[in-house]
């Protein structure tokens, strides 16, 4: 009985979960509809949590790159295809790695941040303070962080690419003598500009997930500075599981018969 | 005077804990309720059923002839915007100077230009005894100042009520002296009513109207200060003379 209750009450909280990210995600999506922006606030927040984010953006993209093409272009020498090395680079770089790193760094530094931030908040009462002043926390908080991200992690992601692609093609000349001119040639015969869009979709759906995952944990935060550390796991956890999850529904929707 | 907000047979509870049972109490407008009782009786749950920021289980919550108990955020938004509150830990926003935490309300919810704006910050503070400090961090004033911006804050709309959740809690007593006469200063000024959560019976006796005592979940006294002091009830006596021995529990 007690595994049927476990069970039970597990199945109500992921359904709880789920219908208060929703909710928190549509009151979000009315204010933005209604073009209630703060301006000020959302360029602030692109830049903490966007321009802020550029290094770790380089420096993950740039070693992934290096490593698919070190492990992938001596072998296409030996085997006399070395001229698909760029090809196999750039369309790994663009649909998956670009799009995906840059989604998992970025919650793990800017999920976490908003939860925490924002579970800060909660237990200093400034959130009540908000409502209390007549303003909606979603509005003045969770509106900007999401519009920032939407905007920013597809910039990121475009950096991400093309950083991943340089340092592949970087590697490829260095260690399998692939010229720069044969690693572009193939690059640009093998990957066509819409599944650059189709990664950059992905990506501003990663925003969404990152940005609501961490504003509702901080949000939902109990329990003074232990609770804060609970939101602020919660999110970056929460976030990554669903940007794989998502990542797979839409490499299956976007990339499912190419 | 008349009734600012009446709780009807109110009842509310976190968890399995009861905090209020069947609890009915009238703010009068215009005056200073004073609400006292043992700490976490409940006491600043009773602000936050008046605003709004807290639904009962039961009962009903009267406000300005209003029932708020069922009311949408849309309107509770609104109603408010009517009310100001002071929080226990003053709850300003740490990334705004304590201008723009006082502006704040204003930039949101009228059409009053930079400068207006600007003029009233600066009258208000200096209103609660902080002048020049508009440029200045939470983070950067004392305790007492910090409490006089979150009043300031609560007041610069000019708002029908005023809550204030433990004004004067750690601080000594030269500021909790000047933090009592804000209150009643505030409360002249704005011609309006005022609810205060604490536990400094000198303040108390100095600033309110009336006081209610909170006692496991019902109020068990209400009165002027006059009528509270001389009150037969062990529970108010105790309480009010800090004994050890009576029928609260210790």
């Amino acid at each position: 009985m007690k595994v049927l209750e476990d069970v039970g009450r597990g199945t109500v909280d992921v359904f709880s979960y789920a219908g208060g990210v929703a909710e928190l995600l549509a009151d979000a999506v009315r204010f933005i509809l209604r073009l209630r922006i703060r301006v000020r606030e959302t360029m602030d927040q692109a830049y903490l949590l966007g321009v802020q984010s550029w290094t770790i953006v380089l420096l993950t993209s740039l070693f992934t790159g290096m490593v698919f093409s070190l492990e992938s272009a001596v072998q296409a020498v030996q085997y006399g295809v070395g001229n698909l090395v760029g090809g196999a680079v750039s369309f790994s770089a663009a649909r998956e790695l670009g799009p995906m790193l840059s989604a998992v760094v970025v919650a793990g530094r800017t999920g976490a941040a908003i939860a925490a931030e924002l579970g800060s908040m909660v237990v200093t009462e400034q959130i009540e303070a908000l409502q209390s002043l007549g303003l909606s926390p979603t509005r003045m908080l969770v509106v900007p962080r999401l519009v920032a991200l939407v905007i920013m992690l597809p910039l990121l992601t475009i950096f991400a690419d093309i950083v991943s692609i340089v340092g592949g093609m970087w590697v490829a000349n260095i260690y399998a003598h692939i010229s720069t001119e044969s690693f572009i040639t193939s690059a640009r015969s093998v990957l066509p500009f819409g599944d650059v869009l189709k990664g950059l979709v992905k990506s501003l759906v990663f925003g969404v997930i990152i940005a609501i995952i961490g504003a509702y944990q901080g949000l939902q935060t109990r329990g003074g500075a232990a609770g804060v550390g609970k939101a602020t796991t919660g999110a970056v956890v929460t976030s990554i599981i669903l940007i794989f999850i998502f990542n797979f529904l839409l490499s299956y929707l976007l990339y499912g018969n190419s | 005077m008349g009734v600012y907000a009446h709780l009807d047979d109110v009842c509310v509870r976190y968890g399995e804990k009861i905090v209020m049972q069947n609890l009915t109490l009238d703010i009068v407008e215009g005056a200073i309720t004073c609400i006292i009782g043992l700490s976490g009786a409940g006491k600043s749950t009773i602000l936050r059923l008046l605003n709004g920021l807290k639904k009962p289980d039961s009962g009903r919550v009267i406000v300005k002839d209003q029932d708020i108990t069922e009311m949408r955020e849309r309107d509770l938004i609104e109603l408010r915007r009517s009310i100001g509150f002071a929080f226990q830990f003053s709850a300003l926003f740490d990334s705004l100077t304590i201008g723009e935490n006082v502006a704040l309300p204003l930039r949101e919810h009228t059409k009053m230009s930079d400068a207006e704006i600007r003029k009233l910050v600066a009258a208000t503070l200096d209103s609660v005894g902080l002048a020049h400090v508009e440029a200045r961090y939470p983070a950067e004033l004392s305790g007492g100042m910090v409490k006089r911006a979150g009043f300031a804050r609560a007041v610069v709309t000019s708002p029908q009520a005023v809550l204030y959740d433990e004004p004067t809690t750690g601080l000594d007593p030269i500021i909790t002296h000047v933090l009592t006469d804000t209150i009643v200063n505030l409360r002249e000024r704005l011609n309006g009513t005022a609810v205060v959560v604490s536990h400094d019976l000198e303040s108390i006796y100095i600033m309110a109207d009336y006081i209610a005592m909170l006692f496991e979940g019902a109020i068990v006294a209400y009165g002027t200060v006059d009528e509270i002091r001389r009150s037969p009830n062990p529970i108010v006596q105790q309480f009010l003379q800090g004994s050890e021995v009576g029928p609260i529990p210790i």
